[in-house]
């Protein structure tokens, strides 16, 4: 792109030069109260730099000018130039008021999203027990994302919808938005929160309304090949933000690769071999057995009640499969054309 | 924080009129400018003070609106009797400072000298009684939230003193060695001023051990007290000992063998509302949420500490002022401010005693 | 006008020159133990603006890297160590100390007509606080690199390795070397007024400074007990602000802000305080509105402590407490608006002269506006949940606290630097680093502004292309306002080896300070200053170049204010 060009690469067609799509109920009024202030402000700005030029051109200092050097003062004017800002600033605040108690109160009925924020992903969990990488919504239809962070302070933003609300670990936060346009949009993490805070983004897709059941449902169906699936649960459930899938990399916990079969060692001695029986002791019960070398780990928690039986076994096979990390398509089935390997 | 400078870059320019008084600073035109100004500085410094602890205070405030029980159940283990006995010590130091300030007006040498050493006795004294309290929690596992150990999980562990109070005594100690051979060198090569110092601070350093002695007795007392109560007190000892906690300082060696008198639970379970607190509380505890409590008594009381031992320094070097005839009805200034800041020592310390004392 | 002109008085400015303040004493120690508030000035100085060229440097980098969306010479967590040095050591050890620690120093005593603050030990103290606090603060970050943002924000600040303790703990000493020296001014405009000035005939500036010091005292504390929390949350695990062990992180945040706002008053009041001094003085008119101006002053120091959830409209608190928030937040900005209005008001039949420190003040009004102004749409709660966290914040506050502060601060120099150094500089280099500076600047961060609006959150190493053209741009003006500044640095060295010596009062200006020799002597004034109104401009009037102004006997008293 030219270095001084107007900027004209854009996320998407609908963007302008200021805002970018407005696709959500909320944008109409953020950008309308923007740019009020942008003309108040415009027109102050315009006074204040005419004057200051005009004076400092009037005034100068030149042969033959003298000015005046004593004070002079006008209370009429500074209660004016008091009264006239200060009445702007409410009428600002108001709207203001108005536009974020709408972004508060959800409607009655909507559609909830679970969210969990994590160094440095986003899981989205949809009603039907659907889960993804990314957020999709339907259009014209109120959805209301429950937010949680698992770690760090994070922050969901969406800029198409003019909305942002931070996860706090510790809390439950909410966000509701209903979109009016279908695309494509950014979601990115506004909160710092570490290495890859800016690599945190993934993409909000809004749907029409058929397009999204369609979605959901596909969604909810895991892929056949039960290694996919492992890798897919794998994904989802949050396993990755802590166990690495590559050898020797340790992220919180041990690394998946090339660990199934062998004997590992466990803190107070014990050796045990990792097996069916262990990983799904593991995905229970955690605490019951902790790997020496991860006595000072985070805990893991629990994924009874989370994981179906089904499930267990396919993150079994999945993690039977990763030997040095690389899966074969063969191993993911990629050749029976069903599966698709998540990114 | 007062500048009254002895300093040699003024050349004395036709402003020299500080004949009479060696303390006025050259850049004041008088003693009234200086004192006014040394009198705003030091209540501006107290200001900064109390917005300084505001912030425990704030942080206090809402941690226990957020979790009332804890605080109530945590409360119980301090010693009231310690605390109000502190209050009244640090009282008595705020009068003798006062008397003090009144003595330097009247130049009262002898008198400034004795109300300094009293006040730093009591400020030690202070000190010798909050180590008795801290060695103790340590004991017993009442520690920050991160590392609090549940006392409804806690296994058996001793009475006696805490192996922490020899560690923290030990800088006390050798200032009474301290103290001791300097002001016995002294007195014998017949130097008074400094025999003047040294002596109340020798003094001052025994006063620690006073404190210590009288933590010990009273913690005593009230263990004797409650064991009569409730007979043996029930120890929470929990099914899957939780290893981590295993490590207690009371496995070192010290003897409980037989010791009828469990000051273990200063709280029994029968002291702790039934129902409905109850299970919740212990839920609570067990997952170290009335470490909390803890961590802002230690943080309050600990941060007063600090300002309690800096108040000493600041008084010692009073003390040798005083004995040099520094002060005087034109020149009190010093012993003033000093004394303000005391005064807030001791305020602070009268909030904090029924807040985190007294809570029923 | 009916002053008299008759013979001019003696001059106050004739000097014996071996008590020039910069050489009465000689050797590094007499400079290190000095107890003259002007050498320890003049030591804030080198050492503010040492760090401003540090976290100078820091911001180029940050910007080279940000030329690409993709990585280039920095990884990630290299970009965030950077940002968090920028950050931290523009605030702690730049902005914060800038003008009531270099320049305030200097110039407190000499306008009160003082021999020197109330208290020139602890001022010394303060300094070696300010040193310490540095040399710690540097080198805990430096050692491990710290990235957790210059805003500490729990909990990632408990979780992270790196030496949070160390810099926090840098961070506290930094914060007992801004209270002292608050502390000192308070009592000092409050005891060492000179007879005869009230306290509205007092110079703007030290209206300015007061107002300043008032919130040094009464929030640094704050801060300190906040960053000793965080250090003991780390180390003991004290559970108030780490969810892990029962704390709340949004706690950890009113804490932090209680401080951090009016920290911001910090260091925008003296910067206005300058202003009001250099536009009377430079306009050569007494000064429009100085009551609303100093009452301005004080608002602002006040409101200031109530706004500070205004950083933290996304996070989580209750609807009541963001209303109320974003109210207070809104009647913050109107004792600036009057500030803005009065100065301009004081152009009006004036005769300006478009002298260096003039031109930056003019700069300083105009970016100073834009950045007021932007205030607006982050103070409104429906804009601000688009705009928090985005550029258009960085831009808002770059345009303060840059365009604001730190170009009133170049005004002060510029204005001030013949009464402490004795030299004149270049007008015309000095206008040219003025226009460099401020086509640069607005290059920087205009773009900045609808990169925010557009969604571009802020602290990203990386990010997505279509905000390419727009950091682009950012960096090249960031280029040409670095130019602008080393060529203002170097008006200033040059003129300390080659400028025509300065005159006492080179500007014409009728506060005190302008009565003693340029550089004063050691003990600040020749003979008692005469007190009098302080934009009084009748009583001057102009000898040569080399005589600069200078008073003549006036036999009436100075007339009262004229009603428009």
């Amino acid at each position: 792109m030219s270095l001084f060009g107007i900027p004209l690469l854009l996320a998407d067609k609908n963007a302008t030069f200021w805002f970018p799509a407005k696709a959500s109920t909320f944008a109409e009024d953020v950008d309308s109260l923007y740019m009020y202030i942008m003309w108040i402000s415009a027109v102050f700005f315009a006074l204040i730099v005419v004057a200051m030029v005009w004076f400092a051109i009037k005034y100068r200092r030149r042969p033959g000018y003298e000015g005046d050097s004593r004070a002079l003062h006008n209370n009429a004017l500074e209660i004016i130039w008091t009264v006239i800002p200060t009445m702007i600033v409410v009428w600002i605040f108001a709207k203001g008021v108005y536009g974020y108690m709408d972004m508060m109160r959800p409607p009655a009925e909507t559609i909830d999203v679970n969210v969990t924020a994590r160094k440095w992903n986003w899981t989205f969990q949809y009603p039907n027990g659907a889960i993804s990488p990314e957020l999709h919504v339907p259009i014209n239809q109120a959805s209301r994302m429950r937010m949680r962070s698992e770690d760090a302070l994070h922050s969901l933003f969406i800029p198409a919808f003019r909305c942002k609300t931070d996860l706090v670990p510790g809390r439950v936060t909410y966000m509701w938005f209903k979109p009016i346009l279908t695309g494509e949009y950014d979601l990115f993490c506004a909160e710092y929160c570490g290495d890859e805070h800016s690599n945190m983004i993934t993409k909000v897709f809004v749907h029409e309304d058929a397009d999204y059941q369609k979605w959901l449902a596909e969604a909810a169906k895991p892929p056949e090949n039960p290694v996919a699936h492992g890798q897919w649960l794998y994904e989802r459930m949050g396993c990755k933000a802590c166990h690495s899938s590559e050898p020797d990399k340790k992220i919180v916990g041990p690394s998946f690769a090339g660990t199934y079969g062998t004997e590992q060692k466990m803190a107070g001695g014990k050796a045990v071999k990792v097996d069916e029986n262990y990983i799904r002791e593991s995905i229970l019960e955690p605490q019951k057995k902790i790997r020496e070398g991860y006595q000072n780990a985070s805990l893991m928690p629990s994924f009874q009640g989370k994981l179906k039986d089904n499930e267990i076994t396919a993150l079994t096979l999945y993690i039977e499969a990763l030997k040095d990390g690389q899966l074969t398509d063969d191993e993911l089935g990629k050749n029976d054309d069903k599966a698709v390997a998540p990114k | 924080m007062t500048s009254h400078a002895h300093d040699s870059h003024d050349a004395g320019h036709g402003h020299g009129e500080h004949g009479h008084n060696p303390f006025l600073a050259h850049h004041f035109d008088d003693p009234e400018q200086q004192f006014d100004s040394g009198k705003l500085g030091i209540w501006l410094f107290l200001v900064t003070e109390v917005l300084f602890f505001s912030g425990m205070f704030c942080a206090y405030a809402l941690y226990r609106s957020l979790h009332p029980e804890v605080f109530t159940f945590a409360s119980q283990y301090l010693n009231e009797t310690l605390g109000a006995f502190n209050t009244g010590v640090l009282l008595f130091s705020s009068l003798s400072m006062a008397w003090g300030v009144r003595c330097a007006q009247l130049r009262q040498r002898t008198g400034l000298v004795i109300c300094l050493a009293i006040t730093l006795g009591c400020a030690a004294m202070f000190l010798g009684v909050k180590a008795i309290e801290y060695t103790h929690k340590w004991d017993l596992g009442l520690l920050p939230a991160g590392e609090y150990i549940s006392q409804f999980l806690q296994p058996a562990h001793h009475a006696g003193i805490s192996p922490w109070l020899y560690y923290l005594s030990a800088v006390p100690a050798l200032c009474v060695l301290g103290f001791a051979a300097w002001y016995v060198v002294a007195v014998t090569t017949g130097q008074k001023r400094t025999a003047e110092v040294a002596g109340p601070l020798l003094v001052t350093a025994l006063c620690y051990f006073l404190g210590v002695f009288v933590g010990i007795a009273f913690q005593n007392a009230e263990a004797a007290s409650k064991a009569a109560e409730h007979g043996v007190a029930e120890h929470g000892v929990a099914e899957h000992g939780v290893a981590e906690h295993a490590s207690v300082a009371h496995d070192e060696g010290h003897d409980h063998a037989g010791d009828e008198r469990d000051d273990v639970m200063l709280v029994s379970h029968s002291d702790v509302p039934v129902v409905p607190g109850a299970p919740e509380l212990a839920a609570v505890d067990q997952a170290g949420g009335a470490g909390v409590f803890f961590s802002i008594y230690y943080c309050m009381t600990g941060v007063h500490a600090v300002h309690i031992l800096g108040g000493m320094a600041v008084l010692a070097w009073l003390l040798v002022r005083a004995t040099k005839d520094h002060f005087n009805e034109e020149y009190f200034g010093p012993v003033d401010y000093v004394g303000l800041y005391w005064h807030l020592v001791d305020l602070i310390w009268i909030y904090l005693f029924p807040l985190l004392y007294l809570i029923k | 006008m009916s002053a008299v002109a008759t013979e001019p008085t003696h001059s106050h400015y004739e000097s014996n020159e071996a008590d020039n303040f910069l050489i009465n004493s000689k050797g590094v120690l007499s400079w290190a133990l000095t107890l003259d508030h002007k050498r320890i000035g003049l030591m804030y100085l080198v050492g503010v603006m040492s760090a401003f060229f540090v976290a100078g440097i820091l911001a180029l980098v940050l910007r080279t890297e940000l030329m690409t969306p993709d990585q280039w010479f920095l990884t990630t967590q290299q970009y965030n160590q950077v940002f968090t040095l920028h950050g931290a050591i523009m605030v702690f050890l730049f902005i914060i100390p800038s003008v009531p620690a270099a320049l305030g120093n200097f110039l407190v005593p000499v306008m009160l007509g003082a021999k020197d603050v109330a208290f020139p030990r602890l001022n010394l103290g303060s300094f070696y606080l300010w040193v310490a606090g540095a040399i710690f603060f540097l080198s805990a970050m430096l050692y491990t690199g710290l990235d957790t943002g210059w805003t500490f924000y729990t909990p990632y600040s408990t979780q992270t390795r790196g030496p949070v303790v160390a810099a926090t703990m840098g961070v506290f000493i930094l914060g007992f070397s801004s209270i002292f020296t608050g502390l000192n001014f308070i009592v000092t405009i409050n005891t060492m007024r000179p007879p005869g000035m009230t306290w509205f005939k007092m110079p703007l500036f030290l209206w300015a400074t007061y107002a300043t010091a008032i919130i040094q005292v009464l929030a640094t504390p704050v801060l300190g007990i906040t960053v000793l929390l965080l250090a003991a949350e780390r180390v003991f695990h004290i559970g108030i602000f780490d969810p892990a062990y029962n704390g709340d992180p949004v706690v950890f945040q009113h804490f932090f802000w209680f401080y951090s706002h009016p920290a911001v008053y910090i260091m925008i009041l003296p910067a206005m305080g300058i202003i009001s001094e250099v536009m009377s003085v430079h306009c050569h008119k007494s000064i429009f509105g100085y009551r609303f101006i100093a009452y301005s002053s004080i608002a602002i120091a006040l409101f200031g402590f109530l706004v500070w959830g205004h950083h933290m409209f996304t996070s989580g608190m209750a609807e009541v407490t963001t209303i109320v928030f974003s109210a207070l937040t809104f009647t913050v900005s109107i004792p600036s608006a009057i500030k803005v209005f009065n100065w301009l008001a004081t152009m009006y039949k004036g005769t300006v002269q478009l002298t260096t420190p003039m031109c930056y003040a003019l700069s300083f009004i105009f970016l100073f506006t834009i950045g007021g102004l932007t205030g607006l749409w982050l103070g409104a709660l429906s804009t601000d949940r688009h705009l928090h966290d985005t550029y258009f914040v960085v831009a808002h506050f770059h345009y303060v606290m840059v365009g604001g502060t730190l170009v009133g601060f170049l005004s002060g120099v510029f204005h001030w630097w013949p009464k402490m150094t004795g030299k004149m500089f270049s007008e015309f280099w000095g206008i040219v680093s003025c226009w460099f500076v401020f086509v640069g600047f607005n290059l920087t961060f205009l773009p900045q502004f609808v990169m925010g609006s557009r969604g571009m959150p802020r602290r990203y190493a990386r990010y997505v292309e279509e905000f390419q053209d727009l950091h682009q741009m950012s960096t090249v003006g960031a280029y040409l306002l670095g130019l602008g500044l080393f060529v203002a640095l170097g008006v200033l060295l040059h003129s300390l080896r080659s400028g025509k010596k300065a005159p006492a009062n080179p500007w014409g200006a009728a506060t005190l300070e302008w009565q003693c020799s340029s550089p004063p002597p050691f003990y600040n004034f020749q003979s008692p200053p005469t007190v009098n109104e302080p934009y009084d401009y009748l009583p001057l009037v102009y000898r040569d170049a080399d005589r600069g102004w200078e008073y003549v006997q006036q036999t009436t008293p100075a007339p009262k204010p004229v009603h428009v």
